[in-house]
């Protein structure tokens, strides 16, 4: 018996070895203030992600009326975000077409649904305040977390132009936008904290259920275990 | 109630002149005499049984909103994520059923090397074990492909490769499996066809042949002994027997409800596992014109793949690293006849054969790790040695103890001091 | 093994089968609460995990919304002419009848196997003779209530027909409000679905002012 206690520590422990290894890849990405049940913060990263992001990226996968769910009415819906000809029980499609899109900028934009599973919440929100100036590229910006990307900076107005320094790797704000550092930054974290619910709707739903699955199989489990003692009470 | 009781009795009694029903009750469930000392690692049989049936009931479900299209096949995903009614519960159910099934039957395979379940007279409980681990295998890769992310594209992509590495028919067999000069919509279909239909069929002849072999010569125990030796003169029954049911029947619905609450709260708090049960890389849509930086099978391939990548090719030939890879799963078959040791369970093994267990294990959690991660996340040596990678020359030590463990098992077992056993099972 | 042990050792294994059902009534009162027990907290489980099975197989939001109220508009059609339109994928007939057309609506009330609307294939607000809110405008589905055919149209009148619809798969007739001839195999008049209009020369199918 004491071998088998013995291999199963070594088991746990060796199941767990991969799980340390993860993570830690190329760049510092920051800490992307999610929180799916700030509703205030949800509906203000919708609005971002309609006005700049929908212009060139689809999220096909994502229906307007979804957006009840994160306290928006039918009405704000309509009259707010959908754009003219869409219905709200339609997804977020893009009028760009695809192939004109890759003339333009190198690649067609993907479809941003699922970017946040694909990416992380945290690179998307390092990637969007990432954007400084680079003359050698042909749009005229570059990107820290995405060397040589195809995407131009799109929210510059807001941001300003930010300037690279080679030596120390860190980026300077040379020329301020509309909006401040830290409202810059609330911005992108509310459009990242949309962009992760759109990833997964039904998350909240799902850690929520969660508790009264395990709460129920917990009292399954208890009269299980009584059940089993009962009838190995025969056994000697 | 004694009317009720009566009619019951009539009906039974009218099935069991037209069809064996009370007697394989009894055979398999009232009157199937398990050992009475099964110990936790006992609770895998059953609890493999309970994911095959959640596989097979989700996958009804899941196929009635899948396509299994190029153009459409990562949508329909999405739209069953979204769209459908419960349709993400029934998908993550599937997907962490998925990788569940691989830990549960690694478990049970566990279970057998440490007590030499494997061993006579139950060669051929083994046999169609390793039959089932192999249509596993299959019915997981063919799986993975189906929501046509970009780590399923070109998983299928490098696997169907390694066909390609089969000396002079290789590429013909490559062409073959895909219909196509690469993986696309044809072998979407065609693996879908695998998927949802062929393998589970032959998974399910293969279990049912599993547990009818079990119940013809009796189950083992951590004690490794034969309980049908020692009967009651009287009834015939084994002394240290037990009814199945409902002793085990019990028993194992404790197992299931522990289980079914990892299951839960995989599903419901971490269905992705990190990136190892849902690959991040699969959220985006199979491109046949960019691989991805990293490419990695899933987690319960990875010792197989690490030794694929450990093997050193001949020439330019691949194909030393793929037949090690093929033998490094088929050998588990050779287990009955490779153990020559006079006693059966770990118990009343010797220090010889528990080190070499133990080493077995450790290489495979090692090659498993290792698969995972680029063979240059460690860096290399220095010029001493040839600047090899230190991931790869760790792989290739632990790929020589994986084989050695087998190759090596007809003299180690023989040679092992071990202990006496008794002639009732202990504790 | 001494002998003296060995023999301790068969008398050891000699002594009856392991298990001895216990059938003291405690015990048994035991077993029979828990197998209670468990067997309805079992069964309320799989009651409950059967749910999201069973909705899985309701109308996805895809199907809601392609079954979604649509909007249309009926400013082109000419007096006497209709348009076909879709609702929920069936064909959505909105046919201008002309006066002298709503006139003779009233002349086969005789012929007609439900003329006075009393099977509810309308709503309420459609139980009229006209079959409308407008009498103008005839909206119905266009699909026959016998074996779902779509009638094609026959607007010309002759000494015994005042126009109407006759279904070319088994020969059901119905007139300019869709109501059914006797004779027909069809049972019963056509469809009218819910509906409102928005402005005058616009009109939301699916959705009427009770259920907005």
């Amino acid at each position: 018996m004491k071998t088998i206690n013995h291999i199963k520590k070594v088991l746990l422990t060796l199941a767990l070895l991969p799980l340390l290894a993860v993570a830690s890849e190329g760049v510092n990405l920051d800490k992307a203030p999610i929180d799916m049940s700030d509703h205030g913060s949800l509906q203000r990263g919708a609005r971002t992600f309609v006005n700049y992001c929908l212009n060139c990226h689809s999220a096909n996968y994502m229906r307007y009326n979804r957006l009840l769910d994160i306290g928006l009415t039918e009405k704000q819906i309509k009259e707010n975000l959908l754009l003219a000809g869409d219905k709200i029980g339609g997804t977020m499609k893009v009028a760009i077409n695809k192939k004109d899109a890759a003339k333009w900028l190198g690649v067609a934009p993907p479809d941003l649904s699922v970017e946040v599973r694909a990416r992380g919440a945290d690179w998307v929100y390092t990637y969007m305040r990432g954007f400084y100036r680079d003359s050698t590229r042909p749009t005229g910006w570059n990107n820290t977390v995405f060397d040589k990307v195809g995407m131009p900076h799109v929210l510059y107005e807001l941001q300003g132009e930010q300037v690279l320094d080679h030596d120390t790797h860190e980026l300077k704000l040379a020329k301020p936008g509309r909006l401040s550092i830290e409202e810059y930054d609330t911005l992108v974290g509310d459009l990242t904290n949309f962009m992760a619910y759109m990833a997964e709707p039904v998350k909240q739903q799902r850690n929520q259920l969660g508790w009264f699955v395990l709460l129920f199989l917990g009292v399954l489990l208890v009269l299980t275990y009584k059940l089993k003692k009962a009838y190995w009470k025969d056994i000697h | 109630m004694s009317l009720f009781t009566k009619k019951t009795e009539e009906l039974l009694g009218w099935v069991d002149a037209r069809f064996p029903l009370t007697s394989n009750v009894k055979a398999h469930l009232t009157e199937y005499y398990a050992p009475k000392n099964f110990n936790f690692w006992y609770f895998f049989g059953s609890l493999a049984l309970l994911v095959l049936v959640l596989q097979i009931v989700t996958g009804i479900f899941l196929t009635m909103h899948y396509k299994p299209e190029a153009d459409l096949a990562f949508a329909s995903v999405e739209y069953i994520m979204r769209d459908v009614p419960w349709g993400w519960l029934i998908r993550y159910m599937h997907s962490t059923g998925a990788s569940l099934f691989f830990v549960v039957v690694y478990l049970h395979m566990f279970r057998g090397l440490l007590y030499g379940s494997y061993r006579n007279p139950r060669e051929l409980i083994w046999l169609f074990g390793v039959g089932i681990f192999l249509a596993l295998m299959g019915e997981a890769f063919f799986g993975y492909l189906l929501p046509w992310g970009q780590m399923s594209y070109w998983g299928a992509q490098v696997i169907t490769s390694l066909f390609g590495t089969v000396p002079f028919i290789g590429p013909d067999i490559a062409e073959w499996l895909r219909g196509d000069y690469l993986t696309s919509d044809a072998t979407l279909n065609r693996f879908f066809a695998f998927h949802v239909i062929a393998l589970p069929l032959v998974i399910l002849g293969l279990v049912a042949a599993h547990i009818l072999a079990l119940h013809e010569v009796g189950s083992n125990n951590p004690d490794g002994i034969e309980i049908k030796k020692l009967k009651d003169k009287k009834t015939g029954i084994p002394l240290d027997g037990i009814p199945f049911h409902p002793y085990y029947s019990v028993k194992d619905l404790v197992g299931v409800v522990v289980f079914l609450m990892v299951f839960a709260a995989i599903i419901f708090f971490a269905p992705d596992m990190g990136g190892y049960f849902l690959e991040a890389n699969n959220f985006v849509p199979a491109d046949p014109l960019v691989t991805p930086a990293h490419i990695a099978p899933t987690w319960y391939f990875t010792p197989y793949y690490s030794i694929l990548r450990a093997v050193p090719p001949i020439g330019i030939s691949q194909f030393p690293g793929v037949a090690a890879m093929g033998l490094s799963v088929v050998i588990f078959a050779l287990l009955p006849w490779l153990d020559r040791s006079p006693v059966k369970s770990i118990r009343y093994k010797g220090n010889l054969y528990k080190a070499w267990l133990a080493a077995f294990v450790v290489s495979f959690l090692i090659l498993g790790y290792l698969g995972t991660i680029p063979a240059d996340t460690y860096g290399q040596f220095g010029a001493w040695l040839g600047k090899a990678d230190i991931a790869t020359v760790v792989a290739r030590i632990c790929s020589v103890v994986y084989f050695a463990f087998f190759f090596l098992m007809p003299w180690y077992s023989k040679k092992d001091k071990t202990k006496p056993v008794p002639e009732r099972v202990t504790g | 093994m001494s002998d003296k042990q060995n023999d301790q050792h068969k008398a050891d294994t000699q002594t009856g089968a392991s298990y001895q059902p216990n059938l003291s009534a405690q015990v048994n009162l035991e077993k029979r609460n828990f197998l209670i027990a468990t067997s309805a907290v079992g069964a309320i489980g799989c009651a409950v995990v059967a749910v999201p099975f069973v909705k899985s197989m309701t109308p996805s939001e895809r199907a809601k919304a392609a079954g979604a109220p649509v909007e249309v508009d009926i400013s082109k059609i000419a007096p006497g002419d209709m348009m076909v339109s879709e609702y929920r994928g069936q064909p959505l007939w909105v046919i201008h009848r002309t006066d002298e057309q709503i006139a003779s609506l009233g002349n086969h009330n005789a012929q007609l196997i439900d003329p006075d609307l009393d099977v509810p294939q309308q709503p309420e607000y459609c139980k009229n003779k006209e079959r409308a809110i407008n009498p103008k405008y005839a909206v119905m589905l266009g699909t026959c209530t016998h074996l779902g055919c779509s009638p094609g149209q026959n607007f010309t009148v002759t000494p015994d027909w005042n126009g109407g619809f006759i279904c070319a798969c088994h020969g059901s007739k119905f007139d300019l409000s869709g109501r059914v001839f006797k004779g027909s195999p069809a049972p019963t008049n056509l469809v009218v679905p819910k509906h409102q209009y928005l402005t005058e020369t616009t009109l939301l199918i699916g959705e009427d002012k009770e259920s907005a």
